[in-house]
């Protein structure tokens, strides 16, 4: 059965004009906010000398973020287990790469950053608010995300036939398949201006740095871009499961045959949330391989990293947008305050997985968000009380 | 013409050489037969051991329906036990002197301590409490457990005392069977404390935690106590030799091949023979015995095999302590063939236990005699793959396979697909 929400909400919603305003004002808002975030961060973590430890924290903390939400998508809301996050990551990532790297030669004829205040990170330099360069870090990063959409799409179809463990091997194998592909089937990085404006496009696409990384790239990742796509997502996310498009998927969760017979076309929603979910990890892989200290190397993008995003989901609560947030948060910071141990520290998170699946199986906030009364009740002993808890 | 390699060989390649490789007396290396045929030996020779460990996998996946992700790292532990047994046992190849109980990894030690600790506190707290009563599903789980531990440790000092009375071979057996051991018990453990309070949890839960036993097992064998981050080299506990060199071809008997040979070794030949032998028991234990008749009941419907008065805790732990039992021996197996055995994170570990699923899949989930047939043409496939096609892209092969295979037949080869209903 068809799916109509925007009739319905035409018929019964407000004048058009104010809910196309509404509609789009909290994305300005979020450009804004992460403007501030630049203009008001930058000054205090970044100095002459490099960058703040705290500096290279919030970024990584972004990243996670966007890696952890968009998995929630997936994982939390729809039900479906994917254990290939990271490939969508790894696709983004080198698509983006390549498209900066081997575009700034097409442009400057280097690969320096270029760009403006906005999505520069280096200090003591005068630059205007915004390059044709942080143009082409936006495209990359956008175009990024649809090759990943695409992935996704390729790795939603299966789940027409496929539930659950399946559907969960698939992804994994889909992770893998992506890493070899890389680690194995491309050339060396290109270097020479001459060479690279010689080379046809499609050759370039395959100069992805092979085994050893792609080496070279500019540090474009700066708190604005990572901001502006954690505040997106994190809209989308929370739009997403307050819609009746949110409850579609949450009944795919809660039971794919009811939900089925309630009329709503399971295997497309399933797949529109694993294209969305890879469109935000693709993208969020292109802000991660263009950040500092970073090598993008498709080994580091395996299934070990895509167990990381996964802990971070559940730790936080499969289907809990703010949970997810908070387990990034907490499990980018935990590893470095616990350098100390640090052999100990992938020990205590397994042993930290396995006792929260025993004792609350649904993560530390469950369902609910951390400003909701049900996600506390557990903690606050009411959860012996019928009904309340989960 | 190189002198090295002398004049041309008496026996006529196939294909025959073009006139260039005659004239700088250039031979390949293999001939299509003797390429083909060592292709098949290694596939063979690991795809028995991927199907060991696939057992593990579909036997868990029929009786309680999830993907037992830690089986692997069980498979893992088998390899690294038998290496901190074997050194406890005395058999080192690089440094003999270094070998002994001193040089024992810390395992071997958690052994001994289970064994003791566990065997103290239940004669001093346990039996005043059961006496005059039968003992409880748990207290006779724990008895089980210490008597377990004891056979391990009995093994591993068996070991030791055949080792040093020369006799090798059957030390190098009884390190087997104390790795099977080992293994089984920490299989039962793991099914008890982490699997069975989730049996009516959701199936991704059981997933979860599956997941959060491998990184458990995969980093604590990391620690410096443990087995620590270095790989180190297996001592070779079984013999080897040169059973016969089938084609190859040389100048004179005593000069070097110009066509390397096939060589079919005796370490190969115990491999697949010990896994074939247990894969045969396997099959006879699950068709042809009472346990295996639960089992199978078990898995058909849990809740009517209870309601038959089939102690369905216990079929499932056994069936845990089976599958470990195997994948230790696979372990065991693969560090004799492969003898550096990396730190037991390591990725090479995870694929190799995810090939091992794969051939689960695709040789019919749930389907006992799927999987050794799945083991097999993974093992052949990935090896063809490499030998003929392009060698770096072993691991695409398989999962290559296992996507069409679910896109295709979901159910597997052997496996039969079963709609869900309401």
């Amino acid at each position: 059965m068809a799916w109509s929400l925007s009739s319905r909400a035409s018929q019964l919603g407000p004048p058009a004009a104010w809910s196309l305003v509404r509609g789009v004002l909290p994305f300005l808002a979020c450009v804004a906010v992460a403007i501030l975030a630049q203009v008001i961060l930058k000054p205090f973590l970044i100095t002459t000398l490099g960058w703040d430890f705290a500096a290279k924290m919030i970024v990584d903390v972004g990243i996670n973020i966007v890696l952890a939400v968009s998995l929630t998508l997936v994982n939390g809301f729809t039900g479906q287990f994917s254990i290939g996050h990271a490939a969508f990551m790894a696709v983004g990532g080198y698509t983006a790469a390549a498209i900066v790297y081997y575009g700034s030669y097409r442009i400057a004829g280097n690969p320096d950053l270029a760009g403006g205040v906005l999505s520069s990170m280096l200090v003591g330099r005068e630059a205007p608010w915004f390059t044709p360069h942080d143009l082409l870090f936006l495209v990359a990063m956008l175009a990024g995300g649809v090759v990943a959409a695409l992935c996704g799409y390729l790795v939603g179809l299966p789940s027409l036939r496929l539930k659950g463990d399946y559907l969960a091997i698939v992804t994994l194998g889909f992770g893998e398949i992506v890493r070899v592909l890389i680690q194995s089937q491309t050339g060396d990085v290109l270097y020479d201006p001459e060479e690279i404006a010689q080379t046809p496009a499609w050759k370039l696409a395959g100069s992805l740095g092979g085994s050893l990384g792609f080496s070279g790239l500019p540090f474009y990742t700066s708190f604005f871009w990572v901001y502006l796509l954690v505040l997106v997502t994190l809209l989308l996310a929370w739009r997403i499961k307050n819609s009746s498009y949110g409850r579609a998927l949450i009944s795919i969760r809660e039971d794919e045959i009811a939900s089925e017979a309630m009329g709503v076309d399971t295997t497309r929603f399933k797949i529109r949330a694993f294209v969305l979910s890879a469109f935000l990890a693709g993208c969020a892989g292109a802000l991660f391989a263009h950040t500092v200290g970073v090598q993008l190397n498709a080994a580091e993008l395996g299934f070990v990293k895509s167990f990381d995003i996964i802990i971070m989901v559940v730790l936080g609560g499969l289907g809990s947008i703010s949970g997810a947030v908070i387990a990034a948060i907490i499990l980018t910071i935990l590893p470095e305050a616990l350098r100390g141990v640090a052999e100990y520290r992938m020990v205590a998170y397994a042993v930290a997985l396995i006792v929260m699946m025993l004792v609350r199986p649904k993560g530390l906030l469950g369902v609910h968000e951390v400003w909701e009364r049900a996600a506390w009740d557990w903690l606050l002993g009411a959860s012996k009380r019928k009904g309340a808890g989960r | 013409m190189d002198s090295r390699l002398g004049p041309a060989p008496p026996r006529a390649h196939w294909p025959p050489p073009r006139a260039h490789e005659q004239a700088r007396g250039y031979y390949p290396p293999f001939t299509v037969l003797e390429k083909f045929l060592q292709t098949l030996m290694d596939g063979l020779a690991v795809g028995s051991l991927y199907a060991l460990i696939a057992l593990g996998y579909t036997m868990v996946y029929g009786i309680l329906k999830f993907i037992n992700f830690a089986h692997s790292d069980i498979f893992v532990l088998g390899a690294w036990i038998s290496y901190a047994t074997a050194l406890f046992a005395g058999y080192n190849d690089l440094d003999p002197a270094a070998a002994g109980i001193q040089a024992a990894p810390f395992p071997v030690w958690v052994l001994y301590g289970l064994g003791g600790a566990t065997f103290v506190a239940l004669v001093v707290a346990g039996i005043p409490k059961l006496q005059g009563r039968p003992l409880s599903e748990s207290a006779r789980a724990l008895l089980l457990g210490v008597t377990w531990a004891w056979a391990c440790a009995g093994m591993a000092l068996a070991a030791r005392v055949l080792q040093g009375a020369g006799w090798s071979i059957v030390g190098g057996g009884a390190i087997l069977i104390c790795s099977m051991l080992t293994c089984g018990l920490v299989g039962f453990t793991l099914e008890r404390v982490a699997y069975k309070p989730l049996r009516n949890a959701p199936r991704l839960n059981v997933l979860i935690t599956a997941i959060g036993i491998s990184l458990l097992l995969q980093n604590l064998g990391q620690l410096e106590w443990m087995f620590g981050t270095r790989p180190q080299g297996m001592p070779s506990l079984l013999p080897d030799a040169v059973l016969a060199e089938i084609g190859g071809s040389r100048p004179s008997p005593d000069a070097d091949w110009t066509v390397q040979p096939v060589r079919i070794r005796l370490l190969d030949v115990i491999a697949a023979g010990t896994a074939i032998v247990l894969m045969l028991a396997l099959d006879r234990l699950v068709f042809h015995t009472k346990i295996g008749r639960a089992m199978r009941a078990v898995s058909f419907s849990e809740r009517n095999a209870a309601l038959m008065g089939i102690p369905v805790d216990r079929v499932i732990s056994f069936t845990f302590v089976l599958g470990s039992m195997l994948a230790a021996a696979a372990g065991f197996l693969y560090a004799q063939k492969y003898t550096k055995l990396g730190q037991t994170a390591d990725t090479v570990w995870v694929l190799l236990g995810l090939k091992a699923f794969v051939a689960a899949v695709v040789g019919g989930i749930g389907n006992i005699r799927g999987a050794m047939l799945g083991g097999i043409l993974i093992g052949l496939l990935e090896f063809f793959g490499v030998a003929y096609l392009i060698p770096q892209l072993r691991d695409v092969y398989v999962f290559g396979v296992l996507i069409l295979v679910l896109l295709v037949r979901p159910g597997g080869i052997l496996g039969s697909t079963a709609v869900e209903k309401v």
